[in-house]
């Protein structure tokens, strides 16, 4: 499995995209961060990172589709699945090295926006008036939003030989497990199992993590969520043995 | 016996890819595998690497049932697919020191470099796979099958789209290889089976229809060519 994830992390670095979707994913929270006045920091006048860990799972439906996009629809295409699968490594060792190594790469495109961090750290008024246990918890929030993520990517990566379709069906899943509970919720007739529609949603519990409040049924939610879609994906990749 | 197959099927949805073949590596080392395109030799030898598994039927390498072990299986067997698949953004040490990470291989260095000399990659060693050519992909693809030393290869039409003089070093590796290993190969030019095979199995429309050693097969046909025979054995499937 670790052969896997070295393989995929290097391949993945070796790229000029990688480069790129993650400067551009930078770029982006950067501008909405410090220069767009809607959501600026400077203009809202609070110490506090809100306006990032608002965007940054929108951001991630775009990102962490590009990323996991190739990992198994390009070697369904070029014929290296074959090479990997009769190799001794069972099904799962090739699902968990692919799925940590994309994890991997957004937590690493994680790491520089601490910087945000440290910068609204030093500018507040009275220096360090920032809540930083909300801060840990949204990181931890992220991540987990992350992984929740990268397996729906997985799994739409497993459908077949094209990145694109594997592109445009997890950005399509990523926003309907997000938000489209949220939204599902509010119409009138359905009004009575609002709460129970809600928390089928993945912003719910990112919310509930973000505010730093670390309940376990948040972390079970993710875990099983990204669980079920690994077990989807490992599935699809066993369909050649049916 | 390296290999034993017996009575394997394998069906598509309605269509039989190979139906009830049965046939044992005991002649020879290296086992030439003949058959029109779509007899069956890529099907037999997806089950035999346990990428895909039977419908129905046996089949066994080094003794053990590809179905009941297929990570000891895996770990025995060096497979060159069909077209030679390979991470082409990789480089030629790189790949190799993938597959002795996947195997992990303990002395993956030392045995990168007596596999790079023996596959003649030298020259290429330090190259990214997508600026090799065709012979020397081929060379790396065998050296990726070769490289954890297995007691089994299977080979896919390794010398398909080569120029003579590369199929010919192919050829004396696969040869030289043969002298420690079973090699199964599957190939549509005959002067390579008279040239490396042992043993000849001759599949049809998913059924054998030889099987013998390469002097018998010729002595019971008169000693006719290869290819009279191949062609008198599997012709039926023109029409």
């Amino acid at each position: 499995m670790l052969s896997i994830l070295n393989k995929e992390i290097n391949g993945f670095f070796s790229s000029l995209a990688a480069y790129i979707s993650m400067a551009v994913f930078l770029l982006v929270t950067g501008l909405f961060l410090w220069v767009f006045p809607d959501s600026s920091i400077l203009d809202y006048g609070y110490a506090g990172l809100d306006s990032f860990f608002n965007i940054a799972p929108y951001l991630f439906m775009f990102l962490i589709p590009a990323i996991t996009m190739r990992s198994l629809a390009e070697e369904q295409k070029d014929g290296t699945f074959e090479l990997l699968a009769t190799r001794p490594l069972s099904d799962w060792q090739i699902v968990m090295g692919k799925f940590l190594a994309s994890l991997l790469i957004v937590v690493m495109t994680l790491i520089p926006t601490l910087i945000y961090y440290i910068s609204v750290y030093q500018l507040g008024i009275s220096k360090g008036n920032i809540d930083t246990g909300s801060v840990i918890g949204s990181y931890l929030g992220l991540i987990l939003l992350g992984g929740a993520f990268t397996s729906i990517g997985l799994f739409t990566s497993s459908f077949g030989k094209n990145q694109i379709i594997a592109f445009t069906l997890s950005v399509f899943l990523c926003f309907v497990t997000f938000s489209a509970f949220d939204s599902i919720s509010k119409i009138i007739s359905l009004q009575s199992f609002e709460s129970s529609l809600t928390s089928l949603g993945i912003n719910q519990h990112y919310q509930s993590i973000s505010r730093g409040v670390l309940d376990s049924r948040d972390f079970i939610y993710f875990l099983s969520f990204a669980g079920l879609f690994l077990l989807l994906t490992k599935t699809v990749l066993g369909a050649r043995k049916w | 016996m390296s290999i034993v197959v017996k009575d394997l099927c394998k069906s598509y949805g309605a269509q039989k890819a190979i139906d009830g073949i049965s046939f044992q590596t005991s002649l020879g080392s290296v086992v030439g595998f003949l058959g029109p395109n779509g007899a069956g030799k890529s099907t037999t030898m997806k089950i035999l690497t346990c990428y895909i598994p039977q419908t129905s039927g046996m089949a066994s390498v080094c003794g053990m049932d590809v179905n009941a072990h297929p990570m000891e299986v895996r770990r025995n067997i060096g497979y060159l697919p069909e077209h030679n698949p390979l991470y082409l953004e990789m480089y030629v040490r790189e790949a190799l020191a993938f597959i002795g990470s996947v195997h992990q291989l303990e002395n993956s260095k030392k045995r990168m470099d007596e596999v790079i000399e023996l596959c003649g990659l030298g020259e290429e060693q330090n190259k990214k796979i997508s600026t090799l050519s065709k012979g020397y992909r081929q060379r790396l693809g065998l050296a990726q099958a070769i490289f954890s030393d297995p007691a089994v290869l299977i080979l896919d039409e390794p010398t398909s789209g080569l120029d003579p003089n590369q199929v010919i070093g192919i050829r004396n590796l696969i040869k030289e290889l043969g002298k420690s290993k079973t090699v199964i190969l599957s190939t549509h030019i005959m002067q390579e089976v008279e040239a490396v095979c042992e043993q000849v199995v001759i599949i049809s429309k998913g059924k054998i229809v030889a099987d013998d050693r390469l002097n018998n097969l010729k002595e019971t046909h008169q000693n006719k060519s290869l290819e009279d025979i191949f062609i008198s054995l599997t012709a039926s499937t023109l029409h």
